[in-house]
């Protein structure tokens, strides 16, 4: 088993409960190596598996138990995945409170990750828009866990990468959608203040805000980027003629990569070319335009497997957030990134609103992602120096992303992980949630 | 846990005194493996090396008593031990070895003998707890320190070579009863390496040092791979020395 990375890949018992009763019986089970939760594998690294324990693929946990649809309230299986949610949910003019960069992530995965989306400077992450969930813990069975009710219990799960029990079951409070498209104003930024003065400016205006960033370009093109913002399009701003249709949420599956492509078939030069014509494609000033829900939000789900793209060496990203106010860090890590040339293909940038605690990752500032393949030179020193870049001003990397962090500098990026350690044992005095992840960084702590 | 960079948290080295061993051992440190286990013959005589290691980063350290001479049982105890005491090892560096006096040897049975047990026989009873309980916790890569003389065995030390040629083909084996465990098999394969042990001995071509075996065999891990030569040229020139027909290859000044 790996993550979406195709990296460092263990061997663990697979498990596919289909109830929350036959996941209290495994995880009651206990066993020397544990066990953790696991969706649908887009975690890069190795969060969602647990080498010579068991693993519980919780895909199976899919009902409906309830949805109020004029309330926008709705509770399902923690298998659910996000763009099932919103293929249920949008005809009856709902949608997803947050939807990652792809929607084929589970609703416990969402929850675990606590992950963001285009909305975050407005509207926070997943667990902002929670009511409620079930969570299994291996010795006391399975409880409701409310934010009012379990403060600790619900804040140390948001976030909590799988190690405080398996959800099984949540409450989500949907946001209302008219129709499946999102309004799009693009436009491009020079460099890297240019993007960044936009985005302070604007993005209060757009519910969903992002920009993809080239992190190839140096000199006085450092940081230009494309800048696309919008929000769900009404009724009333589609053309006549589709204002009746029944909206639905489509993923269209047109492309599939190939297996066995060699490692290094995305080099810099390629990815250079690559952003250059993506930059040069995109125009530098539109407004209103109306695109598919999926082109906007999940532009990769039309591809399957693209990982494979990056070859048997696999990829990883390097996620990070640093604070307003520290945008030279933000500066220095994309001179790095050009500087060395290495090929950072599809980068992200975007302003991330109030966070939430203990382990949740978004802190109000700035994020990047950027996909770097593995086997690049000397990519582990390159990315511990950029980790204490990070580190230095304050901010950190996101866990779900990371398949690689040097675990002395955790407790420097999430100074509450003493705090979300001591929540965490409570919940699993045993230490019976272990996950490749939690191995790896020391995240459990203990002996 | 190894991470997505081929990096890793624990080695466990069987003949901790070896320098390819330790050179290997302080490139890991110095990436950030914190816990190093030395297992030597003599492990009073690696305090300074272990000091070395915690200086660098270390904070794991230790040194324990492994003779492969020693029986099979008395491997398994130290193997469980070690394992017991430190969790998951990432890596089992499996370094020990002795090049004996080849003259000797050819003539007296005890001292080949005592060749092959030490760099076959006796590692053999320590690979196959660790194999097992790497095994068990589905990860983890057994490095196993082979040589180019193992390949195809050379009049000027054949003893020494057919000890690591067991030695060679017994972890190839394993790695492939060990595909889809989780754990992988490293097979490295360094020619003449300048140390202790080759001391006084006249230079092969394309002669390295333990830190260059140590920089291949980090690749090896980082990738993942089966097999290291180091220098990696000479994957090509044993390719060529192994199909050379024996009339010709005994007249070869090596």
């Amino acid at each position: 088993m790996s993550g979406w990375g195709r990296t460092a890949p263990t061997l663990a018992t697979l498990h596919r409960p289909v109830d929350a009763e036959e996941v209290t019986a495994i995880l009651g089970h206990g066993g020397a190596r544990g066990a953790i939760a696991r969706g649908l594998g887009r975690s890069y690294g190795d969060a969602a598996q647990n080498a010579g324990g068991r693993v519980l693929s919780l895909t199976g946990l899919r009902n409906v138990r309830d949805f109020d649809v004029a309330r926008g309230l709705i509770t399902v299986g923690a298998g659910l995945s996000i763009a099932e949610l919103a293929r249920l949910t949008l005809p009856f003019g709902w949608f997803p409170p947050v939807l990652p960069g792809t929607s084929q992530v589970t609703v416990g995965g969402a929850i675990a990750a606590d992950v963001h989306g285009k909305n975050h400077h407005r509207e926070g992450s997943f667990c902002d828009h929670l009511r409620a969930f079930e969570l299994v813990t291996p010795g006391g069975g399975r409880r409701t866990v409310t934010p009012e009710g379990e403060p600790d219990a619900f804040g140390a799960t948001a976030g909590g990468m799988g190690l405080t029990g398996a959800v099984v079951e949540a409450t989500i409070e949907l946001i209302a959608a008219e129709t499946d498209r999102v309004r799009v104003d693009t436009e491009r930024a020079r460099d890297l203040d240019d993007v960044l003065d936009r985005m302070e400016r604007g993005d209060e205006g757009y519910r969903y805000s992002v920009a993809w960033i080239d992190c190839l370009a140096r000199g006085r093109g450092l940081g230009r980027s494309v800048l696309m913002r919008g929000d769900h399009a009404t009724r009333d701003e589609l053309p006549r003629g589709e204002r009746d249709t029944m909206p639905g949420f489509a993923t269209p599956r047109v492309l599939s990569a190939p297996r066995g492509v060699p490692s290094g078939l995305l080099s810099a030069p390629a990815v250079r070319a690559l952003n250059e014509a993506y930059f040069r494609r995109a125009p530098r000033l539109e407004r209103g335009r109306l695109e598919p829900l999926h082109t906007f939000f999940n532009p990769l789900d039309g591809v399957r497997d693209w990982n494979r793209l990056y070859g048997p060496r696999g990829l990883l990203q390097y996620q990070l957030v640093v604070p307003f106010g520290a945008e030279d860090a933000l500066r220095t890590v994309l001179e790095r990134l050009s500087g060395e040339r290495r090929p950072a293909f599809l980068a992200v940038l975007k302003r991330f609103g109030a966070g939430r605690d203990l382990l949740s990752f978004p802190i109000p500032g700035w994020t990047l992602a950027v996909d770097l393949p593995a086997g690049h030179t000397e990519l582990a020193p390159f990315l511990d120096e950029l980790d204490q870049l990070v580190a230095a001003a304050d901010g950190r990397v996101y866990l779900a992303k990371d398949s690689r962090l040097r675990r002395e500098l955790l407790e420097r990026m999430y100074p509450q992980l003493k705090h979300w350690r001591e929540l965490r044992a409570g919940l699993d005095p045993e230490g019976s949630l272990r996950s490749d992840l939690a191995r790896r960084l020391d995240l459990v702590g203990g002996p | 846990m190894k991470d997505a960079l081929g990096d890793l948290d624990s080695v466990l080295v069987l003949g901790g005194g070896s320098e390819i061993a330790l050179a290997t051992v302080r490139a890991l440190v110095a990436r950030r493996a914190r816990t190093v286990v030395l297992a030597a013959r003599r492990p009073e005589s690696l305090s300074a090396a272990a000091e070395e290691l915690r200086t660098a980063g270390a904070t794991d350290v230790e040194t324990v008593r492994f003779d492969a001479g020693d029986d099979a049982e008395a491997h398994a105890r130290l193997v469980d031990d070690v394992f017991d005491r430190h969790g998951d090892f990432d890596v089992v560096l499996v370094a020990a070895g002795v090049l004996g006096d080849q003259a000797v040897a050819e003539r007296d049975g005890a001292a080949a003998r005592a060749v092959v047990h030490t760099n076959f026989l006796g590692l053999v009873s320590a690979i196959v707890p660790c194999a097992e309980r790497m095994r068990a916790q589905g990860h983890g890569t057994i490095a196993v320190l082979s040589t180019v003389a193992g390949e195809r065995p050379r009049r000027s030390n054949f003893v020494y070579g057919s000890s690591k040629a067991g030695l060679d083909a017994f972890a190839q084996g394993l790695g492939d009863a060990l595909a889809g465990t989780g754990v992988n098999v490293l097979v490295v394969r360094p020619g003449f390496v300048h140390t202790r042990m080759t001391a006084g001995l006249d230079a092969a071509p394309l002669a390295t040092t333990p830190e260059k075996v140590a920089e291949a065999t980090l690749d090896g891990l980082a990738r993942g791979a089966h097999t290291v030569w180091a220098p990696p040229a000479l994957r090509y020139v044993m390719s060529v020395l192994r199909h050379m027909p024996r009339p010709v290859f005994r007249r070869l000044p090596m």
